[in-house]
């Protein structure tokens, strides 16, 4: 059975392994979308809709056309047709600078129709609300329900209840690179795209069936890319009207979205709001969970969170419906729909431990079928001080009270059979590993050197890794879901495997041994039943002569597996004059089975971490409801964190089994609610809606006088 | 943004003959462009000309001496900020340039420009919302939303006042001189500030044709106590929810005479004299300093989503008082 091997006998896997492209993204010299820059290359723009509903009742690109330096003009929505968010497409442009491409936007004449239009749930939800969308009723879905056990039977074995509302508001996925493309007709049939994506094979097969060319026809690259967290999947509008100006232009064309389209248009996180009432039997078992929820996702569906979320509950009932507005729609987004589920999930189970006079660690021991988190929860409380935490809420003295708290999360990552990849030996002695996978930030890249490495007894820097081509024809899934690593990293190692023994059958004979007693040093090959007898990596790959060993590899469904447990702590420090929330310290406990490269693994921890932290204290779609437009479609008021709000941070990679298991979504999920009941535990006040920021703790403090 | 012809200014009389003849925003200076060329990008500014001053010599000094400071209105936030002499002597305005932006905006952005820089109110920033601002005829704030803006100042135009320096100069009664084509003047810190009432789309008494040139500091009395307190959501770069500017002349444990200046929550630094009333011959203590605070924010007038600012800056002035005689 094929297996990873004990860690003690692991060289490279396991270890903290500095990342391949470190030096080169510190320096600069790592080349993203962005940093391409072809010969003749002309800049593209996209007009926008400044106006959140409306009819398009003319378009004269005339004037655009007519622009000195303005090479194509595009329309991207017809004449008659509905404009329905602020940021919708409306026409692209290609111009010698993106000066000119900026001012031949502003030429491009456009009549519209104004419409009656909703801009935040309340407005869509409101009697007598315009009706955006035709086939909902009120603006609403129908509703899904789901359920399990009997409600009423078990609220009548509760002997406490709680009832709350629990709101997150639109996230923005704030990819530091926006979504863009390079693009570049080598000839009238052939199309190299560069991409900043999460799906090189997604984008490849996307464009070619929209320009209608074979697959192999289309080339995308993605060497270095500035983040998704699963908005980056497709070309997007932007991208198939790149290809179309380039295409017309015979000019390579490069178009990347501003700040502001990329708030806009380029995916969220939708809202949630939930009113659940649940209930606890007199020994702090679950008993009952009904929650009736929304959310948005702009003018489409896909508002989905999780409730009840991670803790056994047997009596359920559900309902969540999809609210529409005239706004961007919600996309993927790391681990989407579990945040926000776990913040309203783990402030309820808070609210009902106090009821019960309980420990609210006590409470969550009693209702988690978690063996891992159990122990999680044991670790992360030394690690925090639990027993340090005060059990009166709001009961520290002083004007700067401090606050513990704890959250859960879970997640899947088993990656899937979506991955070709061949492993390359060379008779020079040189090692290349191929593969049509991204490395979108995570650290793929180092994983896969690694493990080739570590089966060849090579170290990372001499295997040269080939990923982020479509060009050598060896597909691999989009990185979401968490998937990468489980999906890419047992094909790696079976090719590697392969590449090995047929490399030890040219070996075999210099060594006069079995290929079956010859092993693998550092930069040797031995025989293991006589040590004397040993080849270095060189000598041994000199006898390839002409020939290149190169390998394929299978998705060994032993070597990787699915579901992963994580809990956090959060201390904070509330400032009852100011409303400010410091966070002392999180500690991230993070079930991910075997961790390749465990310093990009405790990176994944960390960057989850911060992202959960600005989900709570501080990032909002902020809809005005006068003129439909988002407010702060900027990074001025559109608040991420920064150094000053990302406190001291304990990433604990919490071995389990050594089977590789994706860890890019889990740890931005239990922050939220860690965060919230500490600040509850500090004050003594709740918060039910995110952000928690200075207004919202000012504003309770002062109800709650 | 639009096409500008630029010119390096070579005097300020050069300066003030190129701004002479045109109508506001036709021809506007530039130094740090910190906020300048954010507003060029956004089309809320398209000026047909920019003068640039860092190119006027002599203009980025500062000069401190027994009668106080001169500071050019060329001089970075950041030089401002780590002055060893400001740091002693002037701690509210080191202590205001320190809390401006981030260390890269400070270090381009100049303290005229600081000064006269413009609200960061969405609507004001947003080219297609037309506001009394820009000559529209409504504040979108009083019914849109309004949680960054002022809970002082009677309208009509609830924007608030971006700069920190502007209240710990007023506090420092502070004056700064003004060169237009007929010549310069001198006037105070505080008079140069304008609420809307006077003018809804200046913050401001400078002409089209004038620009600030030097700011003057007295040398406090050297019993003064002084202190800058800045709240705001995110550590940096963050603009003031509340910010309290306090300088306090003490006689042993009394205070002989305060200066109490808001920031962030009216359309213009906020000399709050119902603060400095409760503290002047005081010894202050938590009681008066909180009493200050309460009488400070007495009259303030919350919008929809901003009453939390009365208790913040009740609550700074507070701690401000505290801070600064400790």
């Amino acid at each position: 059975m094929a297996s990873w091997g004990e860690a003690s006998q692991s060289r490279l896997i396991g270890k903290r392994i500095a990342r391949l492209s470190g030096k080169e993204k510190v320096t600069g010299e790592a080349k993203y979308t962005y940093d391409i820059n072809r010969p003749g290359m002309l800049y593209g723009r996209i007009l926008r809709s400044e106006v959140p509903h409306a009819n398009v009742t003319a378009i004269d690109l005339t004037d655009a056309e007519e622009m000195p330096g303005v090479q194509a003009v595009i329309p991207l929505i017809e004449v008659g047709r509905k404009l329905r968010y602020q940021g919708q497409e409306i026409a692209a442009v290609a111009a010698e600078t993106d000066d000119i491409a900026k001012d031949a936007l502003r030429a491009i004449y456009v009549e519209l129709e104004e419409l009656p239009f909703v801009a935040t749930e309340a407005d869509a939800m409101a009697e007598n609300a315009p009706q955006i969308r035709d086939d909902w009723k009120g603006n609403r879905s129908n509703p899904s329900k789901g359920g399990q056990g009997d409600i009423e039977a078990g609220f009548a074995e509760a002997a406490v209840t709680v009832e709350a509302t629990y709101h997150t508001p639109v996230q923005t996925h704030v990819c530091l690179e926006t979504h863009g493309h390079v693009v570049e007709w080598t000839d009238e049939q052939n199309l190299t795209v560069w991409a900043s994506t999460q799906a090189v094979f997604g984008v490849r097969n996307d464009l070619a069936r929209r320009l209608e060319l074979p697959a192999n026809q289309v080339r995308v690259i993605t060497e270095h890319m500035g983040g998704g967290f699963g908005s980056k999947f497709s070309p997007g509008v932007e991208g198939l009207a790149a290809a179309q100006l380039s295409r017309m232009t015979e000019r390579p064309v490069k178009l990347m979205l501003t700040r502001k389209a990329e708030h806009l248009v380029a995916g969220n996180r939708p809202s949630m709001t939930q009113h659940v009432k649940a209930g606890a039997t007199r020994d702090g078992r679950l008993i009952a969970y009904d929650m009736q929820g929304y959310g948005t996702g702009g003018t489409g569906g896909g508002a989905g969170f999780t409730g009840p979320y991670v803790y056994h509950v047997p009596n359920i009932r559900t309902e969540r419906t999809n609210i529409a507005v005239n706004a961007g729609s919600q996309r993927a987004m790391r681990a989407p729909g579990h945040p926000q589920g776990a913040f309203a999930m783990d402030s309820l189970m808070d609210e009902l431990a106090e009821k019960l006079g309980m420990n609210p660690l006590e409470f969550r021991r009693l209702n988690d079928e978690s063996e891992v988190r159990q122990a999680q929860y044991t670790l992360g409380a030394q690690e925090i001080g639990w027993h340090k935490r005060k059990s009166v809420p709001g009961s520290g003295t002083g004007i700067k009270k401090r606050g513990m708290g704890v959250g859960s999360g879970q997640w899947g990552g088993g990656g899937g059979a979506n991955t070709q990849a061949r492993v390359n030996i060379n008779a020079d002695g040189t090692v290349e590993a191929i593969t049509g996978t991204q490395d979108i930030g995570t650290g793929i890249r180092t994983a896969i050197a690694i493990i080739v490495a570590e089966e060849f007894g090579l170290t990372t820097e001499d295997i040269i890794v080939k990923i982020g081509d479509s060009a050598p024809g060896l597909p691999s899934g989009g990185s979401g879901g968490s998937q990468t690593t489980a999906s890419v990293a047992p094909v790696i190692k079976t090719a590697a495997a392969k590449a090995k023994q047929k490399l030890f059958e040219h070996v075999a004979p210099l060594l006069q041994a079995h290929v079956d007693d010859l092993r693998i040093g550092t930069g040797t090959i031995y025989v293991a039943s006589d040590r004397t007898k040993t080849a270095t990596w060189h000598q041994a790959t000199g006898l390839l002569g002409q020939e290149t060993i190169s390998e394929g590899g299978e998705w060994d469904r032993e070597l990787r597996q699915g579901g992963v447990a994580g809990t956090q702590f959060a201390e904070v420090e509330v400032d009852t004059q100011t409303g400010h929330v410091k966070i002392l310290k999180i500690v991230a406990v993070q079930d991910c089975g075997l961790a390749i490269n465990r310093l990009t693994t405790e990176s994944q921890i960390n960057g989850g971490v911060i992202m959960g932290i600005g989900q709570t204290l501080l990032e909002e779609r902020i809809m005005d409801p006068m003129t439909g437009r988002m407010l702060n479609a900027n990074l001025e008021d559109y608040k991420v964190p920064g150094t000053y709000e990302i406190p001291e941070i304990k990433s604990i990679v919490f071995d389990t089994h050594r089977k590789v298991t994706g860890v890019g979504e889990p740890p931005c999920i239990p922050t939220l609610g860690a965060i919230a009941n500490a600040v509850y535990n500090a004050i003594g006040v709740r918060i039910r809606e995110l952000p928690i920021t200075p207004d919202k703790v000012l504003n309770a403090l002062a109800e709650k006088a | 943004m639009d096409k500008f012809s630029y010119v390096n200014a070579t005097s300020l009389k050069q300066v003030t003959s190129l701004l002479s003849d045109s109508r506001w925003g036709e021809v506007m200076v530039i130094a740090g462009g910190t906020d300048l060329l954010a507003e060029l990008k956004e089309y809320i500014e398209t000026p047909k000309t920019l003068v640039n001053l860092k190119t006027l010599p002599g203009m980025n000094s500062i000069k401190a001496d027994a009668n106080g400071l001169t500071i050019g209105a060329l001089t970075t936030v950041s030089d401002i900020a780590m002055h060893p002499t400001i740091q002693q002597h002037y701690s509210v305005l080191s202590q205001a340039a320190a809390s401006v932006a981030t260390p890269q905006i400070r270090n381009v952005g100049t303290l005229g420009g600081n000064l006269c820089q413009r609200p960061r109110c969405w609507y004001y920033r947003d080219e297609t919302v037309n506001c009394f601002k820009k000559g529209g005829d409504m504040c979108y704030a009083v019914d849109g939303l309004n949680k960054y803006h002022a809970i002082f100042g009677d309208g009509p135009v609830y924007i608030v006042h971006p700069s920190d320096i502007a209240p710990a100069l007023i506090a420092l009664n502070a004056s700064l001189k003004i060169v237009g084509p007929e010549g310069d003047k001198t006037v105070k810190v505080e008079e140069f500030f304008t609420l809307p009432a006077a003018n809804l789309i200046r913050e401001n008494i400078l002409q089209p044709n004038e620009i600030v040139v030097e700011v003057q500091v007295p040398a406090p009395n050297p019993n003064t106590k002084s202190f800058y307190l800045k709240a705001r959501e995110k550590g940096a770069p963050d603009f003031a929810l509340s910010s309290v500017a306090a300088v306090f002349e003490m006689m042993g444990k009394t205070c002989q005479l305060a200066h109490v200046v808001l920031g962030g929550v009216a359309p213009a630094p906020w000399r709050s004299p119902e603060a400095e009333t409760v503290l002047t011959g005081k010894t202050i203590n938590e009681s008066v300093s909180m009493n200050a605070g309460e009488e400070a924010v007495k009259n303030a007038q919350p919008l929809t989503d901003n009453a939390y600012k009365v208790t913040l800056t009740r609550n700074l002035i507070s701690r401000a008082a505290m801070m600064a005689i400790s």
